[in-house]
């Protein structure tokens, strides 16, 4: 077999705190799980940087094509309804 | 023709403070100058390891060597950011250590010098790496995302390292005459590899023009390299160090003129004739190759996992 490689790059996403989200820090090659979360403390958490910790198979991220933005996001642009400040509220009306 | 578009596309992109994403379009010029620049980067750091990880058995104090161990631990954390970032450029990991190991990429000529003193230990913390934070600092904006958020990350770490260096040279200036006297010849010893850091004057260098145009660098290697100077040389006459110029002078505008580079000596270490060019890349191909049947056991392991989940 093929083995002088450094196994598969995994995504690592940081929680600062708890109730915080999950953000993407970078990425590193761990050949399982269990050493993926490890190489992920020592490289992305050595100064108390977080709580948690995602850590997600590249291969297994799934995104938008490039170049296929606009097909995907623009139908968003016309629909200003969805926002509150399409609305006319009537004047002297309170918390709303 | 196919790219004319393409590329006043990227150009206004660039121009507009836009940074430039792995999946978007780029010159292929400007791919290869960021896998060349960010896999030296990612080397230096990796190679920095070797001249200080000398130390750490010998450092003076459980204090010294638990800081020098963080700083070492930092340096290879801060090549595998770098090697990841460049990875999103479409070249593995494995190719990137095999250029090395080649000869075909580099890494900064400085760590090629050696560190036979604990002083060097001081001397490196606060010149090596205050020339590279200088020189970082300024990459933050670089033009490359991946680039970009990895030096974010360096820079925070890194003003650590400068800092125990400086310490490390301000207790020897503080002792008998003879640590005084290690302090000064460590000194002496890094001061002019650390100028070179930043590299051949502007005019000599032969990649600046399209570096600068796509913000790939935002500063030239001689207005960097000043603004380290100007830093230095201060923080060096406070703690008693001479500056190994004798025609060194501050100007009126606060800035110090100094010596020109010996770039005889800058050319002949970067072509490989260093002290120690041949042992650092040596070194490095043997702990890679004696880590060889580690990989295998690692790969051999998660195989056998998967199969167990997939039988149960």
């Amino acid at each position: 077999m093929s083995t002088d490689n450094q196994g598969p790059i995994w995504e690592v996403f940081v929680q600062t705190k708890p109730g915080k989200p999950y953000k993407h820090v970078g990425s590193l090659h761990a050949y399982d799980k269990e050493m993926a979360i490890e190489n992920a403390r020592d490289l992305y958490t050595r100064r108390n940087e977080g709580t948690g910790l995602w850590l997600v198979k590249a291969e297994e991220i799934v995104s938008v094509k490039s170049g296929d933005e606009e097909s995907y996001f623009e139908p968003a642009d016309d629909k200003i309804y969805r926002h509150p400040t399409f609305y006319n509220m009537p004047d002297g009306s309170k918390h709303i | 023709m196919e790219n004319a578009k393409n590329l006043e596309e990227f150009q206004a992109k660039i121009d507009a403070e836009i940074k430039i994403e792995p999946k978007d379009w780029m010159p292929e010029e400007y791919r290869q100058h960021l896998i060349r620049q960010m896999s030296q980067h990612a080397h230096s750091e990796v190679i920095g390891m070797q001249p200080e990880g000398n130390w750490i058995t010998r450092s003076p104090s459980l204090r010294a060597r638990k800081i020098l161990m963080a700083k070492v631990q930092d340096e290879g954390g801060h090549g595998l950011y770098l090697y990841c970032a460049t990875e999103t450029l479409g070249v593995s990991r494995e190719q990137l250590i095999k250029w090395l190991h080649e000869g075909k990429a580099k890494y900064a000529s400085v760590f090629n010098y050696p560190s036979p003193t604990w002083a060097d230990m001081g001397a490196i913390g606060w010149l090596v790496d205050g020339a590279a934070i200088v020189n970082q600092v300024s990459l933050q904006r670089t033009s490359y995302g991946p680039y970009s958020r990895a030096m974010v990350r360096i820079c925070k770490e890194e003003s650590f390292h400068q800092r125990q260096g400086y310490e490390v040279m301000a207790s020897l200036m503080e002792g008998t005459s003879e640590q005084k006297k290690m302090a000064q010849e460590a000194f002496e010893r890094w001061w002019w590899p650390s100028l070179m850091m930043f590299g051949p004057h502007d005019g000599d260098s032969p990649r600046s023009s399209n570096a600068m145009k796509w913000k790939i660098k935002r500063e030239t290697n001689d207005d960097l390299r000043q603004q380290f100077i100007d830093k230095t040389i201060p923080q060096a006459e406070l703690i008693g160090l001479k500056i190994p110029d004798a025609n060194y002078k501050l100007l009126e505008n606060g800035s110090y003129e100094t010596s020109d580079i010996d770039w005889e000596e800058f050319w002949n270490v970067i072509k490989g004739n260093g002290p120690c060019n041949t042992q650092r890349i040596k070194h490095h191909a043997a702990a890679h190759d004696n880590g060889q049947w580690v990989r295998e056991a690692a790969i051999a392991y998660n195989e056998k996992k998967e199969q167990k989940l997939k039988s149960a």
